[in-house]
């Protein structure tokens, strides 16, 4: 949990908070053993969890492309979005808080709730690969 | 001063000085956390009671989720406030700019087949700049 905190907290202060794509893949990870001590992110889930819709309209995919190093287009503005892939777009998941926050949105849009941290670690472990 | 200060006001609200609003650059915490998805719209396009109406419901805005934590929903509802236009509010209670009279004036025959009117960018090369004149 005391990861957690920290993200919370950092985000809750409205500060940027340098941090490293494998770093937060890790922490999402740990937070997930906690109720699953076997639990190992896994890149092929994470892809058909990107790709697959979650009873929404949308999926991670409608807005970011597929695959994630491609630029991709606001399903309904039509906005070009910068790839989601570090690979592809060194911007993206190096702000802890700035993560949390999407997550927080897409993951109500897309699955209707918060998405756990299983879910954040497979989904990073794909957009990592 | 009070016929100055009138005068001021009728100056304000005529169409030049509404135009010059629109060419600021956007504000940037306005224009990184409105920015992502739409083009960080000028916000002189809506007036004040419209700006209010989107902002009270941002976790359900057009169907997304586009929520703010708290210090930043103040911060972009003043810079809102302070910068937004005095034209007709656009009808419904998720006022579109797309649906205002100007909008629907300033751009009729304009749109091409299979340009989305709300995607500023496609056409406007500097929208996401705040410029709007090609």
């Amino acid at each position: 949990m005391k990861w957690m905190f920290t993200v919370a907290a950092l985000a809750a202060a409205g500060s940027t908070f340098a941090a490293e794509p494998a770093g937060l893949l890790a922490g999402y990870q740990a937070e997930a053993r906690k109720s699953d001590a076997a639990f190992a992110a896994s890149a092929q889930r994470g892809a058909q969890f990107f790709s697959e819709k979650h009873g929404s309209e949308w999926s991670c995919a409608s807005c970011h492309g597929n695959p994630p190093t491609g630029q991709g287009r606001h399903a309904t503005t039509g906005k070009a979005i910068a790839p989601l892939a570090p690979a592809a777009n060194p911007e993206r998941f190096a702000d802890a808080a700035k993560v949390e926050k999407w997550f927080r949105r897409n993951c109500n849009d897309v699955l209707g709730r918060a998405c756990t941290p299983a879910e954040k670690a497979d989904v990073m472990a794909f957009v990592l690969k | 001063m009070k016929p100055l200060l009138l005068g001021i006001g009728l100056a304000l609200a005529s169409l030049p000085a509404a135009a010059d609003k629109q060419r600021l650059p956007p504000d940037p915490t306005y224009k990184a956390e409105c920015g992502s998805c739409h083009v960080a719209y000028p916000p002189g396009l809506l007036p004040a009671s419209s700006w209010q109406q989107l902002m009270a419901r941002l976790d359900k805005h057009f169907g997304s989720d586009a929520s703010l934590e708290a210090k930043l929903h103040d911060e972009i509802g003043r810079y809102l406030a302070a910068n937004a236009g005095r034209r007709a509010a656009p009808p419904g209670a998720e006022p579109r700019i797309t649906q205002t009279r100007w909008f629907l004036k300033e751009h009729r025959k304009e749109i091409p087949a299979g340009k989305n009117p709300s995607d500023c960018a496609s056409c406007h090369k500097g929208a996401d700049n705040g410029i709007y004149e090609d």
